[in-house]
């Protein structure tokens, strides 16, 4: 019977979650293509949750002072600098006396230093390097720091530049590790297809945070209970949008019923490849991915990564059904084999 | 815009998704550059040279919009024979007065029109911001003009903009501006190609582009090139001005200026407006043409609503009581007067002089030599507690104890916790209701303004002087309602838009104003916002259930008109210049205006009217005048009159810059408002020596998580939080230069102050090729101060005073300074740092010098 247990695989999790008569799946489509950074998705769900503030460090990532998606986070807008061309637009510092990029050494100080979000395990310092290819792209092999900025001798010149902005959030995933490990069933799967945290049974055991495979959920210090984005459940039953979706004032995150999103998303990711905007592709949309895709998935200009995505998310308890039958048929061998010994003991 | 205006920005993302491109010309990279198609680094300050190039473009290529430009515009008006150029005079304009600096604009006139025109001493209109009443209307010039409809007369306007803008070249742009011809030439092309009759073009800037020495006349340009395109007038096109705060077009209207009363009628100078009748033909320049000629009515019915009863046509409706100016009473001269022991008490609402006006030191050295100062705010800002935490606390030059300044603060209703109108960009009137209670002792303006003068008035109730007469005889009567007695602010926008006094029936349109003293109004411009008694700002029918112009959301001033001088969406003949671009239009079956707006036109004036010999005010408008508050119906390419800096706008340097002029020999604005205070200095400039002590251009503005000085967000952990520091923006090449390193600190130094900041090095700042010169500059944003969650210090400290001559605004958004690594030090030793700068900079204060002379020259 273990096989049946849908760990994997496309599904509609609110049915398969038991819930009758359950509403069509509801979500977020997230267009980073027209997002402008403005953080108005930030401030709208602190607002409306109540969630306290995540610290007051300059990060130096660019104009992320945020840092990560945390339990004082839910939404977290990242930016990215890069030296790279943005398809359809003309080079902006193009004909002026430029020297080498500095975006990769920039990130990579950034990346260096750890911040206190007031959660645990908030936002560790990062990896340097990491922080330096992403902000490079894909070409980008050398190595920041061995130059102080703008002293390269390098005979380049940074004509190219774009501004990659991106509103992150809970993915609410089709196949939630974290709701699969949670021991008080505190994390529930809603008649919307929403993962929430229900905070007065959560007792901050902790085991959701290595489960998720996107880093997302995080713990409060000083409350020790898990908290991430709840799509807004309490208002969703009232029937109104999630407060970052009626704050963004360009629409670039979308709320609606996941299937039309969805359709919405493949038209608008080809409308961009129509305008020369190749580099446009969905993350999260497909639901025979490694999560069963996600409720609230994203149309990004660059590979995941460079905005801090896995590439290749998996659930986490994806293989629990086989570790299940191996942990089965090792316990069988093992009381086959005490059952020898004791026949061969006695014999 | 998406950095200050993200609201307004979905509107640019919805044309964008409409095929829209947008271009943006900023000196730093930011959230708007992001989502632009192209992005046009350009050198703080240099915007004329830029829209210069453009007009140069239109003209060198005959790009113009012919038709409209010939039947709309002063093209084809000739000029008196006695102007000359800046081509000619290197810089100036004809007329010029080196002892007023100030110019004589008899030869700016229209020919024939030198000696009717009688214009006040340029000097004076300056220090009164005269400019500013324009704001609604233009000059009235004299109708009867000599025009060539050829455009060869060598004096038409066609070739006098042909002639000054012809040294503005693609490569003079290049070199001025640092933007590469290439990057000029696409942004010229897209401009062009877009406009005529098929397609409209629209220009959008915000408040920082006023804030220079010249502020004026880049929007001037920019109104040129709409004009040449025959983009005005027309659906998507038009000058937007993104205005700073919310509703500070509506106190421009209804003014918070000291030099205007409401829907700009000037207020009274004590010696050229001695009478009302003096003061109304002043406004209403009788026997021209145009709308102006009612002043008279609103004029009156303005101060029935200022002294109701005691207001008679037999007094002058108690015109003798209006306050009367006596030169300039601009915030920078009253912060001057004040550090000087001339001011006794200050009223601040809504600002933080401390931390957003230019010169901090002096805003606080002037706060600090008062009686008293009240402070009405949401929180506890920096101007309320610069006695006990400033940078001059920690310098010595304000001591707590000994500070004589007596603050008295009071806590403010947000806009939330009160009801009222916004008046936004578009001039749209929005009325929002009251959300929740203010907290505690919060109250709204209109409380505390109608209490306070009602406890005034009974303290003087028993008075018998005259000087008190002003205050007892107002008109002070507002209903009040709750436990607080706040006033009824639907009864407020009742007087401003206007009522008969017999019958208190709100008047529906300002023409219905009178001037034998019958009607009340406010705000005559506002008349039609409480129209049949309903209160139209508040309607809110949605875009979906109307047309596209959604006249029922809101109302707009003028008569709830949405785009101005619309009569120019339609052709001479009164036919729309195209279906696509179709708004406005003559329907000759039934003789009569009509289209999508309210026409911003006489509504049964046919196109073929000519006016009959001698006609004025508005029977002396033709049927193609389509620019009805102007004296000759026509939009200015040329402007006769009425500006202190010239006809046409002219390239000029900031008051600080490293570079000398590429264009002209006169530096910087010849008529800019200066101050000779000891407390003020202007770094030097070329040809002066010295110029290389403060070599760094640095440009100050927004972060979208801020709001302006900081008063309402850092105070605010939600929002504190998303930009936690004060930091300044250098590019990687300059950070190498000066051994800046990421996330490090560096201070800055002008003739002023010096301030610290941490260093973001980012790609989105890049160096600039002038003439084979680099240059570089930073960028600050101005939020930061000693207060609130998050601290900093404030960027405005470095600026010094230099004020744009038309409206008194300051130089803010470019300045130059040297740039250090490490924090700055603090106490005895950062004055010293300062002086030292200065010393070596040969700044000794004084007045710094306003015509370029070739010799170098020190300041003294």
């Amino acid at each position: 019977m273990i096989e049946a247990n849908s760990l994997s695989g496309p599904l509609d999790p609110a049915p398969e979650a038991g819930w009758v008569d359950a509403p069509p799946r509801l979500g977020f489509f997230t267009d980073t293509s027209v997002c402008i950074g403005c953080k108005a998705c930030e401030v709208a769900c602190k607002e409306w949750n109540g969630v306290p503030d995540s610290g007051f460090d300059l990060l130096g990532m660019s104009y992320d002072n945020t840092g990560a998606l945390t339990a004082n986070s839910w939404r977290h807008v990242a930016f990215v600098e890069q030296p790279r061309p943005a398809g359809h637009r003309t080079a902006p510092f193009a004909g002026n006396p430029t020297g080498e990029a500095v975006s990769p050494a920039s990130a990579a100080v950034a990346a260096g230093t750890a911040a206190d979000t007031g959660t645990t395990p908030g936002m560790p310092a990062g990896q340097p390097a990491a922080a330096a290819r992403m902000a490079g792209g894909p070409e980008f092999l050398g190595m920041p720091g061995a130059q102080p900025p703008g002293r390269g001798t390098g005979p380049e010149s940074r004509t190219d530049f774009r501004w990659l902005m991106m509103s992150d959030v809970c993915k609410h995933c089709t196949h939630a590790a974290c709701l699969d490990v949670c021991p008080t069933g505190s994390l529930f799967r809603t008649e919307f297809g929403t993962v929430v945290v229900q905070e007065d049974i959560c007792n901050g055991c902790g085991y959701c945070i290595s489960a998720c495979p996107y880093g997302v959920i995080d713990q409060r210090k000083g409350d020790g209970r898990a908290w991430k984005c709840t799509l807004c459940y309490d208002r969703l039953g009232a029937g109104q949008t999630p407060a970052c979706a009626q704050a963004c004032p360009t629409e670039s995150i979308q709320f609606g019923p996941v299937d039309e999103l969805r359709e919405r998303a493949a038209q608008r990711v080809a409308a961009l490849h129509e305008r020369g905007v190749p580099e446009a592709r969905l993350y999260g949309h497909d639901p025979t991915d490694g999560v069963g895709g996600d409720g609230a998935f994203f149309l990004l200009l660059d590979e995941p990564e460079v905005y801090g995505l896995p590439p290749d998310p998996v659930v986490t308890t994806r293989d629990l059904p086989k570790m299940w039958k191996r942990a089965g048929l090792a316990a069988l061998a093992m009381a086959a084999a005490a059952v020898a010994a004791f026949v061969g003991g006695s014999s | 815009m998406a950095e200050a205006h993200p609201v307004g920005f979905q509107w640019v993302m919805e044309a964008k998704l409409r095929g829209a491109k947008v271009f943006h010309v900023d000196p730093r990279f930011t959230r708007t550059s992001a989502l632009a198609d192209t992005y046009l680094p350009i050198r703080a300050g240099t915007d004329i040279a830029l829209l210069g190039g453009i007009v140069h473009y239109i003209l060198d290529n005959q790009l113009d919009f012919r038709e409209y430009v010939l039947a709309y515009t002063n093209a084809a008006t000739i000029v008196s024979e006695e102007f000359a150029d800046t081509e000619d005079l290197d810089g100036f304009f004809s007329g010029y007065d080196p002892g007023t600096e100030a110019y004589n604009q008899r030869s700016w006139q229209y020919a024939g029109q030198e000696d009717t025109t009688g214009y006040r001493a340029a000097h004076e209109e300056r220090d009164v911001a005269a400019g500013l009443r324009h704001e609604s209307h233009g000059i009235p010039v004299g109708g009867q003009v000599q025009r060539d409809e050829t455009l060869q007369h060598p004096r038409c306007v066609y070739q006098l903009l042909r002639r000054h803008f012809a040294r503005y070249t693609p490569e003079m742009v290049e070199r001025t501006c640092g933007i590469p011809r290439e990057k000029f030439l696409e942004l010229a092309r897209a401009w062009t190609e877009n406009s005529g009759r098929e397609r409209t073009g629209v220009l959008i800037y915000s408040v920082g582009w006023t804030q220079h020495s010249v502020g004026v006349q880049y929007i001037r340009t920019g109104a040129i090139i709409q004009l040449l395109l025959g983009n005005m007038g027309r659906p998507g096109g038009g000058v937007l001005a993104l205005r700073g705060h919310a509703s500070i077009q509506g106190s421009t209207d209804i003014p918070t200026l000291f030099n205007l009363l409401p829907g700009y009628l000037p207020m009274p100078h004590c010696t050229h407006h001695t009478t009302f009748t003096d003061w109304v033909d002043a406004i209403r320049h009788p026997g021209q043409k145009g709308f102006w000629s009612g002043a008279r009515a609103f004029g009156a019915s303005l101060l029935k609503a200022y002294w109701g009863d005691a207001a008679t046509p037999e007094n002058d409706f108690c015109y003798g009581y209006l306050p009367r100016m006596t030169g300039d009473h601009g915030t920078y001269q009253t912060v001057l007067n004040m550090i000087d022991g001339k001011v006794k008490g200050y009223f601040l609402l809504g600002q933080n002089p401390a931390v957003g006006s230019a010169h901090g030191k002096a805003q606080r050295l002037g706060m600090a030599n008062l009686d008293w100062l009240v402070v009405r705010d949401l929180f506890m800002i920096e101007s309320a507690t610069f006695w006990q935490n400033s940078p001059e606390v920690e310098t010595g030059e304000i001591v707590p104890e000994e500070c004589r300044t007596e603050v008295f603060f009071i806590p403010a209703a947000s806009h939330v916790e009160k009801e009222g109108t916004f008046t936004q960009t578009q001039r749209l009137l929005q009325w929002r209701e009251k959300a929740l209670d203010p907290p505690a002792d919060a109250r709204s303006e209109l409380w505390f303004f109608f209490h306070l003068g009602r406890i005034i008035r009974e303290k003087l109730a028993a008075s018998d002087r005259h000087r008190d007469r002003p205050v007892l005889d107002l008109a002070w009567d507002y209903p009040t309602h709750g436990e607080h007695a706040e006033p009824s602010a639907e009864a407020v926008l009742k007087e401003i838009n206007g009522y008969e006094v017999a019958t208190g029936r709100p008047l529906s349109a300002f023409t219905e104003a009178k001037d034998d003293g019958s009607t009340v109004v406010g705000c005559w411009i506002y008349t039609g916002v409480y129209a049949d008694g309903v209160n139209q700002a508040a309607r809110r029918k949605s875009r979906h259930d109307q047309d596209w112009v959604a006249a029922e959301w809101g109302w707009a001033w003028p008569a709830n008109r949405r785009i101005l001088y619309n009569r120019a969406s339609a052709d001479p003949d009164g036919r729309p210049w195209s279906e696509r671009k179709k708004y406005v239009w003559w329907d000759a079956d039934r003789a009569e205006w009509t289209g999508y707006d309210v026409p911003d036109f006489e509504k049964t004036k046919p196109p073929t009217y000519r006016p009959p010999e001698g006609a004025s005010g508005v029977q002396g408008l033709a049927g193609d005048d389509a620019f009805i508050m102007q004296g000759d119906g026509k939009g200015w390419l040329y402007v006769p009159s009425g500006l202190q800096d010239g006809p046409m706008p002219t390239h000029y340097e900031p008051a600080e810059s490293p570079i000398r002029n590429p264009l002209y020999g006169q530096q910087a604005n010849p008529t800019r408002k200066v101050y000779g205070h000891p407390v003020n200095s202007v770094n030097p400039s070329p040809p002066q020596s010295h110029t290389d002590v403060f070599p760094y251009v640095f440009t100050v503005s927004r972060l979208t998580e801020h709001h302006t000085a900081g008063g309402m967000s850092r105070m605010v952990s939600r929002l504190a939080e998303l930009q936690p520091e004060m930091f300044v923006e250098v590019s990687p090449e300059l950070a190498g230069e000066l051994g800046l390193d990421h996330l490090g600190w560096a201070h800055l130094i002008s003739g002023r102050a010096a301030i610290e900041a941490r260093v973001l090095v980012t790609d989105r700042l890049t160096p600039l090729r002038l003439d084979g010169r680099v240059v570089h500059q930073v960028w600050l944003p101005y939020h930061f101060g000693r207060e609130g969650i998050v601290t900093g210090d404030s960027v405005n400290d470095l600026f010094g005073i230099t004020l744009d001559p038309n409206v008194l605004i300051q130089e803010s958004k470019v300045g130059t300074c040297d740039i250090r690594p490490g924090r700055r030090p603090t106490g005895a030793a950062l004055l010293a740092l300062v002086d030292d700068y200065r010393r070596r900079a040969g700044l000794t204060g004084g007045r710094p010098p306003i015509v370029t002379t070739d010799a170098p020259e020190r300041e003294g």
